[in-house]
């Protein structure tokens, strides 16, 4: 890991470390959360034969969607495309492996291999389609699914502030994934908009310790605008 | 007068009991938001970790940090939180969520519930409708009687691929109200005007209808 006075960078400095065929976790949920800064240094960096993490596609034109429309993406595990009418299009031309889990297994797939462990057990899904393929045992008359944890080598993860040793605290509907991520990679990159002291966070506020997270780094506010869509009241 | 959809989501305005927490789908479910009373001590719990949701004002500006989980720009309402994806979904597999209200391609008679996909034309994924209709204690249905070509969506067995199965409490349609019994769908409520034979035609499914005791909405 990272050494604590070590974490400050420069974000193609952080983003070019990534190599070729990374598995790699996304923060966000539709817009709030999604590391923008980040993946547009990912897609200006070249990296390629990605596998993304992320609850969701985006939408066209914003965020992982970049990447997947330059091709770039070769997998694709997240719960729903819904809002990416492109995704969907690469899915259904061969062009992107897409692997769907339900939302709230997927978070927990992705908490467990933070915590360290290597799965859990769950009756959701027992009896439907999702259920194909996965390995069931009995305990004391009750079925159950195994699920295993999912880890990746990077996570890439919004945060509205941090200290310099990495802290972070998220905003809003901006959490999300973000902290459950930030602790199953075993490289962690977070942007931020303001990076303080330590000391300047009040320690109650804290949401991600520093322990998890091996990169800062500061963008601009206005990295984030990019993901503002008109949607209706 | 008015609209069918304006007729369910005032009915469906009344399942919800002062005091509760209540997730509502994506669709017609999400205009829900506009029919609870504001002095109702009601949390809207929104999948992306908010409990406590409510629709921004007309000219309120939009919180970039502030979504639902069907896009929506929304804001908070007092006694709200936020959390992380898994305490959301905690909350959701502990049936820590009263109710919930969701659309439909199809459900039948045994509360069978399938809302996610049909085979070869759409499946963008699941989100988290399989662990709210598995695991939420009180699943409505909100959904037409019938799709656009006058086919029945209440069925005596569902086709498509389900998101739960026996997972559904009441069905509200534009055409009646309906509670999952072992012996069939029993009809509480009948739109007004219509007639039980037209329900029968309208449906594919046991109905149990008892003349005597029947509402109108």
């Amino acid at each position: 890991m990272t050494l604590l006075n070590h974490k400050v960078c420069d974000i193609d400095a952080a983003i070019a470390e990534i190599p070729d065929g990374a598995t790699i976790m996304v923060g966000g949920f539709g817009s709030p959360g999604t590391p923008f800064a980040l993946l547009d240094a990912l897609l200006a960096s070249g990296q390629r034969n990605l596998t993304l993490i992320k609850n969701d596609a985006n939408e066209p034109g914003i965020g992982i969607g970049k990447l997947i429309e330059a091709g770039r993406v070769k997998r694709l595990i997240t719960s729903h495309l819904g809002l990416n009418r492109t995704a969907i299009d690469a899915m259904n031309a061969g062009e992107m492996e897409v692997i769907f889990h339900p939302q709230g297994l997927l978070a927990e797939k992705i908490r467990c291999a933070g915590v360290g462990h290597g799965g859990f057990l769950t009756d959701i899904g027992i009896g439907t389609e999702i259920a194909e393929g996965r390995h069931e045992i009995n305990i004391e008359g009750c079925t159950w699914a195994i699920e295993p944890a999912l880890q990746a080598d990077v996570a890439l993860i919004h945060a509205e502030r941090a200290d310099r040793y990495g802290n972070l605290i998220y905003r809003g509907t901006a959490s999300n994934f973000n902290p459950l991520m930030a602790m199953a990679a075993e490289r962690v990159i977070a942007q931020t908009y303001r990076i303080d002291e330590p000391g300047d966070l009040p320690i109650d506020t804290i949401h991600t310790p520093c322990a998890f997270v091996s990169h800062v780094v500061q963008v601009d506010r206005a990295s984030s605008q990019q993901g503002v869509r008109p949607h209706a009241l | 007068m008015l609209s069918d959809q304006q007729r369910m989501l005032t009915r469906a305005a009344r399942e919800v009991i002062d005091g509760q927490i209540v997730n509502l789908g994506i669709g017609l479910p999400t205009r829900l938001f506009h029919y609870l009373p504001d002095d109702m001590n009601v949390l809207v719990h929104s999948e992306n970790g908010l409990l406590g949701c409510r629709p921004r004002q007309e000219g309120e500006a939009p919180d970039i940090d502030m979504i639902d989980s069907g896009g929506a720009y929304i804001t908070t309402r007092p006694g709200a939180s936020v959390f992380d994806s898994a305490t959301s979904f905690a909350m959701i597999r502990r049936s820590r969520v009263d109710v919930t209200f969701m659309g439909a391609f199809e459900v039948d008679q045994e509360g069978n519930l399938a809302n996610w996909k049909i085979p070869g034309k759409f499946s963008p994924g699941i989100g988290g409708a399989m662990e709210l209709a598995q695991k939420v204690a009180r699943l409505v249905v909100l959904c037409s009687h019938n799709d656009k070509h006058g086919n029945p969506k209440i069925l005596t067995r569902c086709q498509l691929p389900l998101t739960a199965s026996r997972c559904i409490s009441r069905i509200i349609t534009e055409k009646a109200v309906m509670d999952v019994t072992p012996e069939g769908l029993e009809v509480v409520e009948i739109a007004e005007g219509l007639s039980v034979d037209a329900l029968r035609e309208a449906t594919d499914a046991t109905l149990l209808i008892d003349e005597s005791r029947l509402g109108r909405f």
